[in-house]
């Protein structure tokens, strides 16, 4: 294995942890979209602020980590996908932003008509990021981003099936994880009818997640063959039977309502998946057009930054770990409280 | 190898043909501007909110208690904007500037790689410092804010050290157009990085000072001069007054590095045209491109190459050293500057009233137009800040990276500019309106000193 391949180890961990802990975010906000009128979402509502506050922050650094290892390890490539796919990126940056103040904000909100329009925003953008997001992906591994300076078509280049395909995956597996999530924090919040509730979204965005995955590999077959062949042969193959089988157990968790272990083989089937996707398209990080090995950086960058990942990661670990100790334990939770438009205890 | 594709796919491997090149630089200035108050409050806020609590610890006095935790609310407010404004501009990178960033990525990249680990040690202890009051145990929960204060500094140590290395870049060799030979520390540690690291650092302590204490200044005019009030001056103001005198001798420092390291960046500082032994300075006036000479103006004989080198005859290299296509826009680099120092000599005077007062009578200043200054000198800390961003960042130009790459060769070939740039400015203006709003409502609410508070 050399540095270059143990740098896209590093972004694949990076994608992999964004995808569940930030995607799980954005799942809430979809939970939060739909949860229906001001009183009948009230307490959907709740128990998303209840389990996405403390987290929020930390998972969503995971998206820097993956923009700054690509960057650093392979500049060229970073260039060529940020000039062609600025649409999508540019996008998702505005709803990110829209996203976090919306969030940060909405506890202060003092009418009926702030909350919603703050509310809104959070919600919507939750929804635009991940597509974005994932529809630009779609466009890296359908081979749609040349090497150079916008060199790339600025529409069709995350316009087209596989993009789109990526895109909805992306949002429908994010609010898997999301509803698997919540209702493990439901059942820490000790509200029944809400585990019920997020029972029956897990088990809905569960299977639509499983048949967007499933329509995705005919749609790539038509659309990105080379990635197809990567993704159904050798390892490539390996990684999707083992997310497909990952899905299946989650489900079968789901409903015998262990969410806690849910939780993780949820989380393993996506961390599958994103790996899949590198080993199919391996060895190149714009399919058909740069190698990893062409794409990388100098010897001593790659060095320099895998040894930082790693002493990183040793402080890293134990503080996340650390974390997510105190949340699983209820230590760092508010309480619950129904979110209705206008509650003075939304600020408390 | 790589770099030699990207320049085979780009048009002949020059500069693209980028018509708004002007509006992508004013987008990530907006962006930068945005950004930059918010990472004054990540360096110096948490000492602040971290000292008080310590007050706490030792006295028991439950008003400081309340007021760390109120400050420890504004503070993971701030930090979530800041989060996110800092994610734009890490996409902007590449999104404006894609040859910058495939060229040199592998240079300066390390840096952020380094903050990037430090700014998520940041976002967790930050969650824990501010959901754990009363749920972890007191020495505890003190102990999770050190982390904060570790690594607001650390991330902005990185992130500067990479503004030093544009100014400065060293750690690489450019070889008839390809970079090799990449030495990321050395490129980490460059010549500009000290002084710029020890200037930002100072100034978050004096935007953050000065800011809370507008705010505590304006309750206290209004007749809010309870204990509660009383400390958050205090506090906010020691902070501000400390840093700003410290403030000016850095920035002499600096003057003079950049006048030693970038002799073009200095003459358009003071607008020099030509080359001149015992150089004058001039405050205010414009600058005349075609004369070469500042119209207008205080004059001051010799001023320049005083201030400049310590030495009234030193000689002091002008804009004619270099072609004029190599030199910045003069007026807007040399306004900016001279707002910067007219402020900071303002609010250092500022400073010295209340650190006399403090030292004299042992109380706060009491008459009311001290406290209307300190309320004015919030919005002008800022606005010293930007003005000396834009000062280093203008004064750069042409250049991206100094004498290596020019921004027009940086900037992405992609369309679109103007609309994305009307995109942000429209999301700030929305954002900023909402921010305030809810900011002044958090100041607003009213302050219930908890008795004694249960540390679990």
């Amino acid at each position: 294995m050399t540095l270059a391949d143990l740098a896209a180890c590093l972004l694949v961990l990076g994608l992999s942890a964004y995808l569940v802990l930030g995607g799980a975010d954005f799942g809430a906000g979809l939970w939060d979209l739909t949860a229906g009128g001001p009183e009948r979402g009230a307490r959907v509502r709740g128990i998303v602020k209840f389990g996405m506050g403390p987290v929020w922050e930390a998972n969503h650094v995971w998206l820097i980590f993956v923009l700054v290892v690509c960057w650093t390890a392979f500049p060229t490539a970073f260039g060529s996908i940020t000039s062609t796919l600025y649409v999508p990126l540019f996008a998702a940056a505005i709803g990110i932003i829209f996203r976090g103040s919306a969030f940060a904000l909405r506890g202060e909100a003092a009418t009926i008509a702030e909350a919603r329009v703050l509310g809104g925003t959070f919600a919507l953008s939750s929804v635009l990021v991940p597509f974005f997001l994932g529809a630009a992906v779609g466009g890296i591994a359908s081979g749609r981003v040349p090497v150079g300076n916008a060199s790339g078509d600025a529409l069709t280049s995350w316009w087209n099936p596989t993009s789109v395909t990526v895109g909805l995956t992306t949002v429908a597996v994010g609010a898997h994880l999301a509803a698997v999530f919540l209702a493990a924090d439901s059942i820490r919040a000790r509200q029944p009818d809400m585990v019920q509730a997020f029972r029956a979204r897990a088990l809905g965005s569960g299977v639509v997640s499983g048949l967007l995955a499933i329509v995705g590999l005919f749609v790539v077959r038509d659309d990105a063959r080379s990635l197809y062949d990567g993704l159904t042969s050798g390892g490539g193959l390996a990684l999707v039977c083992a997310s497909a089988v990952g899905g299946l157990v989650t489900l079968g968790l789901e409903w015998r309502r262990r969410f806690d272990w849910a939780r993780y083989t949820a989380a393993l089937s996506v961390a599958a998946i994103v790996a899949g996707w590198a080993v199919a398209q391996r060895p190149y990080v714009l399919p058909g057009r740069l190698t990893l090995h062409q794409a990388a950086a100098s010897h001593a960058t790659l060095v320099a930054l895998l040894i930082s990942a790693a002493v990183g990661m040793l402080l890293l670990i134990p503080s996340l770990w650390y974390l997510f100790r105190l949340v699983l334990r209820g230590k760092l939770d508010t309480r619950f409280g129904p979110l209705t438009a206008g509650d003075p205890r939304a600020g408390s | 190898m790589s770099h030699a594709l990207w320049v085979a796919a780009s048009s002949l491997g020059g500069p693209v043909d980028q018509s708004y090149l002007l509006e992508a630089r004013q987008m990530q200035a907006l962006s930068f501007a945005v950004h930059i108050p918010l990472v004054c409050f990540g360096i110096a806020f948490p000492a602040m909110v971290l000292f008080v609590e310590g007050l706490y610890l030792r006295t028991g006095d439950p008003v400081y208690l309340t007021l760390a935790k109120r400050w420890s609310k504004v503070l993971i407010v701030l930090f979530a904007i800041g989060v996110v404004t800092g994610t734009l501009l890490s996409f902007e990178l590449g999104l404006l500037w894609p040859a910058f960033m495939a060229k040199f990525g592998g240079v300066f990249g390390e840096a952020f790689a380094l903050e990037g680990f430090s700014f998520f040690l940041e976002a967790i202890f930050i969650t824990i410092y501010v959901y754990g009051w009363d749920r972890l145990p007191r020495r505890v929960h003190f102990l999770s804010g050190i982390p904060i204060v570790i690594t607001g500094f650390a991330g902005s140590l990185m992130v500067i050290s990479v503004n030093g290395w544009m100014n400065n870049p060293v750690g690489f060799t450019l070889r008839h157009g390809t970079v090799s030979h990449v030495r990321p520390f050395a490129a980490l540690f460059n010549d500009n990085f000290w002084h710029e690291l020890v200037h930002m650092y100072v100034a978050g302590y004096v935007v953050a000072g000065f800011v809370v204490a507008g705010v505590y200044a304006r309750a206290w005019l209004r007749g809010r001069r309870d204990r509660y009030h009383r400390t958050a001056l205090v506090v906010a103001l020691s902070v501000a007054a400390l840093a700003t005198p410290v403030q000016v001798l850095v920035g002499d420092w600096a003057a003079r590095t950049v006048a030693e390291r970038q002799p073009t960046k200095l003459a358009a500082l003071e607008g020099l045209g030509r080359t001149t032994k015992g150089a004058a300075i001039h405050f205010a006036g414009i600058y005349e491109g075609k004369t070469g000479d500042v119209k207008g103006g205080i004059k001051i004989p010799r001023g320049l190459s005083l201030l400049a080198f310590h030495d009234p005859n030193a000689r002091v290299q002008g804009l004619d050293a270099v072609p004029r296509r190599d030199r910045p826009p003069v007026n807007v680099v040399r306004f900016s500057f001279q707002t910067m120092v007219a402020i900071g000599t303002g609010l250092a005077l500022l400073g010295f009233v209340y650190l006399g007062v403090w030292w004299r009578k042992g109380r706060l200043p009491g008459s009311a137009w001290f406290y209307r200054a300190v309320v004015v000198a919030a919005p002008l800390s800022v606005t010293a800040l930007i003005c000396g961003w834009v000062t280093t960042e203008v004064g750069r130009q042409p250049w991206i990276v100094y004498r290596v790459m020019r921004t027009s060769e940086a900037v992405t070939g992609a369309g679109g500019i103007p609309v994305g740039y009307g995109f942000l400015v429209a999301v700030y203006v929305a954002l900023g309106a909402v921010a305030a709003v809810m900011l002044r409502r958090i100041a607003r609410r009213p302050i219930e000193i908890a008795g004694a508070e249960p540390g679990s």
